[in-house]
């Protein structure tokens, strides 16, 4: 963990330029290959990571990353050990935990998610991502996450209307997840319409915007950077790269390579797309 | 309750409130922002239409379960079983409602608050079958496409309901992930949600999940009870000394006490599946048993804050219990705050005690129970002299979508009562 509090990473993460998000669910499928695989998305161009910790009724998860999080708990996968994992992963960019609710209420010897999240803040994990807590039930975790500083990133969906939109970004900080289409996690041959709409409805909102669901290449990344996103989230692409190789029996490194090019190539669409974008009058369009 | 009401209390004409969905610690909505615009106009929907009968919703409701159901279901004496306990027992027989279980109640009551919302598609999980079914009878009836998610291994365990669904024209779906049971098929309903929100509703099956699903499931299933409270005051006199309901997700048991809950004098049991031992196995994540409310602890699962199987990490575990339908690692939020205010004793029989009761309600009065049924019935053995001079029991489903695991069940396990098995050799068919 460096100096600097969890916020400032995750600002600096996001300020020159589009920032590359990609996910990976830890333990998947072991905890030293998850290390390797990590550690070569931050070589790759990674500006965030978000770290899956699996739990085992993930409902917002399409079948890719529902494969994961069963090979991952197959693998032993704990909170404790997702901890062990933060301290010793070897990058030097913001991590952020995705996880559900119930792992982090149950977490420690009090219930509420106060425990969860002084430990996470202990070994350096910069925020949550937490998909089943719309903002309506989010108040304990905003609390110990201010108490800690650290942040909680929210989903917007596409479903998103204003009213919720507004207590949304109320319990928020660090950046928003936009949610590209409806449905579950999943990668996507083809990049849904309804991104340009949802990142005007949030131009005066005052966070990075990144945007995931069903990004799965250098060409799609660029196109969603040119419509305005500040990050490009993807996850799934990415987990069927470390499925694949798992499947092949494919040693650690040869995976680890693929997912580095992988990690490059969007990281590359992500800046080209950026690069496309028609000039405001302000010089960016930040 | 008036026939031209809606399910709010009684309010002098007063708008009822849909409320927050807090039932004490527990409840609340717990769902992916995706699913959130949906769930508000489903809680506004439930407001308007169900609590202050809108638009004459309310009528419509109580006109079709009336004719297309047939309510109300007879309250019934048991009259060996009183016999041999020596204590009055009443049937509450909802194995006689349409499609054999309490489960249109629920299922005709939401797909007609979908047809009122303008929703065009729906989609629901099922665990023994009873709700897919009933689900799939109530889209028939009023005309909208049904898709229904049933585990892998509950669609083995279960196939008379599975032909039922689809002879009704409904889809049904596989679901293989996990061990392939209720708590996978309603992750994946979830799902299906998430991707169709704009046009489709999800008409969950129990009284789980966000607000306002758990009071309004339990709205529609407190019918047994409007009028198994009624019927048992004009038959004996007097309220009952105890109720006793089977209890998985709880909307058999909610909609069989909600109308005694005010009644304090009577006491409300609800029958959980012992599986075939108590406790959790966290080494192999499974619990040989489905009984949340005896032994779960506090988390949060499927939308709604609630008592749960689980490791102690928060990991979900594999629930068991020879009933499909009770086979569910959490349970209604409201049911955990009665238990925890010491209004619902839970209670548990083994799968045993199950199939015992399921041979002796089959023998003596004639009535095959479902599985699921058949807890409450073991209970009654076990415990019928404690339970005071009059018990009203809810039979919450007929037991012909068992037959097939009743026999294959009691042919592996020594059931005193059960009749010569060997007739079955070579299975049903």
């Amino acid at each position: 963990m460096s100096d600097d509090g969890a916020s400032d990473r995750v600002a600096a993460a996001f300020a020159d330029g589009p920032a590359f998000v990609p996910y990976l669910a830890v333990g998947d499928p072991d905890y030293e290959s998850s290390l390797a695989y990590v550690e070569a998305l931050a070589e790759g161009g990674a500006d965030v990571i978000e770290l899956g910790l699996p739990f085992s009724e993930p409902i917002a998860e399409g079948p890719t990353i529902q494969n994961a999080v069963v090979r991952a708990l197959e693998s032993g996968m704990t909170p404790t050990r997702f901890f062990e994992f933060v301290e010793e992963v070897d990058v030097d960019v913001p991590l952020v935990c995705m996880t559900y609710y119930n792992l982090i209420y149950q977490y420690g010897d009090e219930q509420g998610p106060r425990p969860f999240v002084e430990k996470a803040a202990s070994v350096g994990v910069a925020g949550f991502v937490v998909p089943d807590l719309p903002a309506e039930e989010a108040g304990p975790l905003r609390e110990a996450c201010d108490e800690f500083g650290l942040h909680l990133i929210s989903i917007v969906a596409p479903t998103t209307d204003e009213d919720r939109l507004e207590r949304l970004v109320e319990v928020s900080s660090g950046y928003l997840y936009v949610q590209a289409r409806l449905g579950v996690t999943g990668a996507s041959s083809s990049v849904s319409d309804r991104t340009g709409e949802s990142l005007a409805r949030l131009s005066d909102v005052d966070l990075p915007k990144a945007v995931g669901f069903g990004i799965s290449s250098g060409e799609q990344a660029a196109t969603i950077v040119e419509a305005g996103a500040d990050g490009i989230i993807v996850g799934s692409a990415l987990v069927d790269i470390v499925a694949e190789g798992h499947e092949r029996g494919e040693p650690t490194e040869e995976t680890a390579a693929r997912l580095e090019t992988k990690a490059r190539e969007l990281k590359r669409g992500a800046l080209d797309g950026y690069g496309r974008r028609t000039p405001t009058p302000e010089g960016t369009s930040d | 309750m008036s026939s031209d009401a809606g399910f709010g209390e009684p309010s002098d004409g007063e708008h009822v409130s849909a409320g927050d969905g807090k039932f004490g610690r527990y409840g609340g909505q717990y769902v992916p922002e995706a699913l959130m615009p949906a769930i508000e106009e489903l809680t506004d929907a439930y407001e308007r239409y169900v609590l202050n009968n809108e638009d004459g919703f309310m009528d419509e409701f109580r006109r079709r379960i009336r004719e297309f159901g047939g309510r109300p279901t007879p309250l019934q004496r048991a009259d060996r079983l009183s016999e041999r306990y020596d204590t009055e027992v009443y049937l509450k027989r909802e194995d006689l409602l349409h499609g054999g279980a309490h489960k249109l109640n629920n299922a005709l009551g939401q797909v007609l608050l979908a047809k009122y919302m303008g929703k065009e598609r729906i989609i629901a999980e099922t665990g023994a079958g009873q709700h897919g079914t009933a689900t799939a009878m109530a889209a028939a009836h009023l005309d909208m496409p049904c898709e229904v998610y049933m585990g892998e291994r509950d669609i083995n365990r279960q196939r008379p309901n599975v032909f039922r669904m689809k002879i009704n024209g409904s889809e049904v779906t596989p679901v293989t992930t996990g061990r392939g049971t209720l708590k996978e098929a309603i992750s994946e309903t979830m799902r299906d949600w998430a991707t169709n929100v704009e046009d489709t509703h999800y008409v969950i099956g129990s009284v789980v999940g966000p607000h306002p699903f758990p009071r309004m499931v339990r709205d529609f299933q407190s019918l047994i009870s409007e009028e198994a409270r009624e019927q048992v005051i004009d038959r004996t006199g007097g309220l009952p000394d105890s109720v006793v309901a089977c209890a998985g997700g709880g909307s058999n048991t909610m909609g069989t006490f909600h109308n005694f809950v005010g009644d304090e004098a009577v006491d409300l049991l609800a029958v959980e599946a012992g599986g075939s031992s108590l406790g959790v196995d966290a080494e192999e994540g499974v619990a040989p048993n489905s009984a949340s409310l005896s032994t779960g602890s506090e988390g949060v699962l499927h939308g709604a804050r609630t008592k749960l199987l689980q490791d102690g990490d928060g990991q979900i575990v594999e629930s068991h219990s020879v009933s499909s339908g009770l086979d569910y690692a959490g349970v209604g939020p409201e049911l955990a705050h009665l238990v925890d205010e010491g209004r619902v004793s839970p209670v548990n029989v083994d799968d045993d005690a199950a199939l015992e009761g399921f041979h002796r309600l089959s023998q003596e009065e004639g009535i095959i129970p479902a599985l699921e049924t058949a807890h409450a019935f073991g209970y009654l053995h076990e415990h019928h002299d404690e339970l005071g001079d009059v018990t009203v029991i809810n039979v919450s489903g007929r037991g012909d979508k068992d037959l097939d695991t009743a026999i294959e069940e009691t042919t592996k396990r020594d059931i005193p009562n059960a009749p010569d098995m060997s007739m079955f050799e070579g299975g049903l068919r």
